[in-house]
């Protein structure tokens, strides 16, 4: 077989591979990755030091993309109901445009702009004599085509720099428009080091312009909101599907599937579960400040994770009825999950992966690898911060470098008319006291074996080094990864965009990806690498026909 | 409905592109720079632009596509983009060792000024590029023309590379736009079955549409050589198929270094295969072997022999100009009557041709450079076609209205071929045609009711 060519280098030297990820680089860039490729050691109280959120080495054949990819792909994408401008040349706008399989549900007659791409297409005169004049006479053309309920902009990067004023044009339309909320973002593709400063800018003007508007009462008791969960193959779906069945009421999802009013109306919402870490804690916290909702991590990607969050949210609400129904759900649920299990195990146990994936799936991904008896043996985002690897406790000690400083912090106040008070400081305590983790997130690495790799921002050479030397059973990561490493003969699972499959989120989603990876590494076609004649090419003797 | 905020009634708009009909320059040059062999493309600019280029272009062709950038901070954009360019050369040098850098500016660097010709002699004269390496480099802003433009900017760029010694090498240049690697292989199948020695560039073939094996070569075999397209400064004539993809660098060659050139139609279809052909042969004084005559009048025969299941079918169209010209034609030819034709790209010239092209046809044409594929649904909503032609976006419109759809052009995300059977020449139009034909007696079987529906079409 032609993957036996490769050398396995077994991951108890890990310092070894470390070593030959770094030979060939010129010193300066060695000893810069050498800080973002760790050896994980897996210690009980203390986590040893990632960089992360650092810029990428120019010349160096990045994963990341920038954050305008943040903001309008990932945070804005899946808003349904907001016309989103870009405004800047064609092609930061076309290649947006339903490439990220954000599933949406909008009924048969619903407000749904997701299919369509909206461009000012800057031409050479707009970037010489500015395109302010340009980018207000296509929100006038938008509200007119649609009379949408609210028009999104967001600045691309010559838009910053030839200094057009997108955020006085927004609001001077807003007020043109009267019944149209119309606000900017200004997440030219050079700011920050990669999309989460992206996701921090589109979150913010979320936050600034629409939270809180609609205070409407919503019928349900108990209420939550899903924050960063993208619903990217249906997985929103399927964790709304189980919500529902216990009981409880998702006002808003950040913002898979969403919708203004949802943002609008989150803040009525009690409880906040955040999925992804990385893309949303500082929402999470900018909710609490102002509306006194408190948050919890969640994870709802793998069978046991689900099952587990469930309760910490029903443990919140503290209620009998709810944690019935939710211990009721999860029974009912598992078996279907266990069948799975038993029948995928004996085909992938033992089996090795490697993750490199955006900021927080790396991690939750390790579940459901771990419910298929599957070991992590390297593992990395492609734009998270040491938080993200290292766990909460270090923020006190994150440094803002000069990449980051100019990526706007909001600072929020107690919003005395709409603030409420969710729990008393009392019920708050005795949870603690009982175990219960606000605001608590401990990373990643303390999660994965001693002596596994953390790699932060991998690079395709790293990639195909690490394939080379460790020889995974599978590796995950996204679409520019996708065939260089197939074509090493090592079956690869996009899990930004999960290929065409999903969902993988919650019970059906566990199920589905059990199955998936199954057929993924077990693929007879990884077997058909060489031809007959490729594996025996010297014949020791001529056969004519007897 | 899928589009279903698209209004039938048509207002002008000045300022807004919806769903457009291009994209920006440097994918283009990407996608042909990957057609020298051992080349790395290189995006001058943000690294998102090049994150979003490798992808589109690796959704589109299922294989990798390596290109570096120079990850411009907030900082590079205002101080100017030189100290990241030149890291950058270094860097990939010393880790992925090309043959030669191809650069490309995006909108950041081409905003803030930066000159890539000034910064690659620093870079000589620095030693950073190494013995018998090379860089070449397009200016490719994307607020000016289309993906279409930055293709043929970097095509102009490689024939800097020219050197001509004073004696003629015999072979023709074939600078074949921007097709399907399958095309560039067809096409060198027939220049090679007439005798004609060429020099294809760019070639993707062998590059983009590459075997699983077990082996991931970042370099792979296909694409013309650096050392090919020193000598196409030696070459007895170019062929440049294509005005928007090809014409410009045929004419640096002609100006610079006086090999004569000749701009034709890509091969799409009876009639640009004819010229095409007919082309080759005189450069070449030989004559056209049978087995292309052969191929010719298969193509014939198939168009006769299914010529009721096209005729006065109408067709929606869009694409890139050059494509579109070309199959607006072919289209004419089987008399099928192309009526809504729409390229992204600017250029009142394909108005023109496309005017020129169906005068004859018994319906008016509604065409649009500089047009998008909202307006092509407005259109369609407005006079209804039997038949779509475009990228995978059409699969929208095609759903929504109930149109069959024939995928070509780029990009194509959901169906597979392109990169492996050609649309160019007698046995890409043949090949055309069959899919034009199996989309429309798909719909007539579904749509017949039993009564008349028939075993023999
Ligand atoms: S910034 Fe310019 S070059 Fe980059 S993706 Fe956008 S349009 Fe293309
Ligand atoms: S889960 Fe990953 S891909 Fe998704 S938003 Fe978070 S960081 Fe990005």
């Amino acid at each position: 077989m032609a993957t036996s060519t490769l050398k396995k280098i077994v991951p108890e030297n890990p310092a070894h591979i470390k070593a030959e990820l770094l030979a060939k680089y010129p010193s300066k860039v060695a000893r810069k990755r050498s800080k973002q490729i760790m050896i994980n050691e897996a210690m009980e109280n203390t986590t040893p030091e990632i960089s992360a959120n650092v810029r990428t080495t120019p010349g160096i054949i990045t994963m990341r993309g920038c954050s305008y990819a943040g903001c309008k792909g990932v945070i804005m994408g899946p808003t349904r109901d907001v016309v989103n401008l870009v405004h800047g040349p064609i092609g930061c706008s076309f290649y947006a445009w339903l490439t990220r399989r954000n599933q949406t549900n909008a009924g048969a007659d619903g407000e749904n702009y997701m299919n369509y791409c909206f461009s000012t297409d800057m031409q050479d005169s707009d970037i010489i004599f500015g395109g302010e004049k340009k980018l207000e006479a296509a929100i006038q053309e938008a509200y007119d085509l649609f009379h949408p309920r609210s028009i999104a902009i967001f600045a691309t990067c010559p838009v910053g720099l030839i200094g057009d004023d997108i955020h006085t044009v927004a609001k001077r339309m807003k007020e043109k428009l009267g019944d149209c909320n119309v606000f900017a973002f200004s997440c030219e593709g050079y700011k920050g080091v990669s999309q989460s400063a992206g996701h921090h800018i589109a979150n913010n003007q979320i936050f600034r312009h629409i939270v809180g508007e609609n205070d409407e009462v919503k019928p349900g008791k108990y209420k939550i909101n899903l924050l960063g969960e993208y619903n990217i193959g249906g997985d929103g779906f399927e964790i709304d599907r189980i919500l529902k069945k216990c009981g409880i009421t998702n006002i808003s999802t950040f913002s898979g599937n969403s919708t203004y009013d949802q943002f609008a109306s989150c803040h009525t919402a009690d409880l906040n579960a955040v999925m992804c870490h990385r893309s949303i804690n500082y929402v999470a916290d900018m909710l609490e400040t102002k509306y006194g909702i408190p948050w919890v991590k969640v994870n709802f990607i793998g069978a046991a994770a689900t099952a587990k969050s469930l309760r910490k949210i029903a443990g919140y609400f503290g209620e009998k009825e709810l944690i019935d129904l939710v211990e009721a759900v999860i029974a009912e649920e598992m078996p279907d999950v266990e069948k799975a299990i038993a029948d995928v195990r004996p085909r992938t146990q033992g089996k090795t992966a490697m993750m490199f994936l955006g900021g927080s799936r790396a991690h939750h991904y390790q579940e459901l690898f771990k419910e298929m008896g599957m070991r992590v043996i390297a593992a990395g985002y492609e734009f998270a911060h040491r938080d993200d690897y290292e766990g909460r406790k270090v923020i006190p000690d994150l440094k803002v470098d000069a990449d980051s400083r100019n990526i706007e912090e909001i600072e929020v106040f107690r919003d005395e008319a709409k603030y409420r008070e969710r729990k008393t400081p009392e019920e708050i305590k005795a949870l603690e006291d009982s175990g219960y983790k606000f605001k608590e997130y401990d990373g990643m690495a303390p999660d994965m074996e001693k002596d596994t790799l953390i790699i932060d921002d991998l690079n395709q050479y790293e990639a195909e080094k690490l394939v080379e030397m460790m020889k995974p059973d599978l590796f995950c990561g996204g679409i520019k990864e996708k065939y260089s490493i197939q074509k090493l003969g090592v079956p690869m699972k996009q899990l930004h965009s999960y290929d065409s499959g999903g969902p993988y989120a919650g019970f059906k989603g566990a199920i589905n990806f059990y199955y998936e990876i199954d057929r993924l590494v077990n693929s007879k076609v990884w077997s058909y690498m060489k031809a007959p004649w490729q594996d025996n090419p010297q014949l020791s003797a001529t056969y004519g026909w007897e | 409905m899928l589009l279903r905020h698209t209004p039938k009634e048509i207002t002008e708009r000045s300022a807004l592109m919806i769903n457009p009909a291009k994209t920006c320059q440097p994918i283009g040059a990407m996608y042909a720079a990957l057609g020298i062999h051992g080349c790395l493309p290189h995006s001058h600019g943000s690294q998102g632009c090049c994150a979003y280029h490798r992808s589109a272009l690796t959704r589109h062709y299922k294989e990798p596509v390596s290109a570096s950038t120079s990850s411009f901070t907030e900082g590079s954009s205002v101080f100017g983009g030189q100290a990241n360019m030149l890291q950058a050369i270094e860097n990939i040098f010393a880790v992925y060792n090309p043959e030669i850098i191809a650069c490309h500016t995006t909108c950041l660097s081409e905003t803030i000024g930066d000159d890539l010709k000034q910064i690659r002699k620093k870079a000589l004269t620095e030693g950073k590029i190494p013995e018998g390496k090379f860089m070449i480099s397009a200016s490719t802003p994307s607020y000016v023309g289309s993906h279409v433009t930055g293709f043929s900017n970097m095509v102009k760029s490689m024939v800097g590379l020219a050197e001509p010694t004073g004696k003629k090498n015999g072979k023709v240049n074939i600078i074949p736009g921007w097709v399907e690697p399958a095309d560039m292989e067809e096409i060198k199948r027939i220049t090679k079955m007439i005798g004609v020695k060429t020099i294809l560039f760019p070639d993707t073939s062998g590059v983009l549409n590459g075997p699983l094996s077990g082996e991931f070569k970042m370099y792979p075999d296909g694409g013309v050589t650096v050392a090919e397209l020193q000598s196409t400064g030696d070459s007895i004539g170019t062929l440049a198929l294509g005005e928007w993809c090809s014409a410009d660098a045929a004419r640096e060659l002609d100006t610079k270094h006086k090999v004569p050139c000749q701009i034709l139609d890509m091969p799409f279809g009876l009639k640009a295969t004819d010229r095409f052909i007919d082309a080759l042969r005189t450069i070449a004084g030989v004559t056209v072997p049978d087995e292309l005559s052969m191929e010719r009048g298969q193509l014939v025969d198939m168009i006769s022999d299914m010529h009721q299941y096209v005729y006065h079918k109408k067709v929606a169209l869009v694409g890139d100009p050059d494509q579109v010209i070309a199959m607006t034609e072919f289209l004419v030819s089987i008399d099928m009557c192309p009526i809504h034709i729409v390229t992204g790209t600017p250029g009142k010239a394909f108005e023109r041709r496309i005017k020129e092209i169906t005068k004859d046809m018994p319906f008016p044409c509604n065409v649009r450079a500089k047009g998008d594929m909202f307006l092509l649904h407005q259109w369609i909503k407005n006079d209804p076609v039997d038949l779509l032609i475009g990228n995978t976006y059409c699969k929208y419109i095609s759903r929504d209205e109930d149109i069959p759809l024939v995928r070509w052009g780029f990009p194509i995300l959901d169906r597979q071929g392109h990169q492996y059977f050609p649309t160019v020449g007698y046995k890409g139009a043949l090949r055309l045609l069959e899919k034009i034909l199996n989309v429309i007696q798909d719909r007539k079987d579904r749509d017949d009711p039993e009564s008349k529906f028939e075993l023999v079409l």
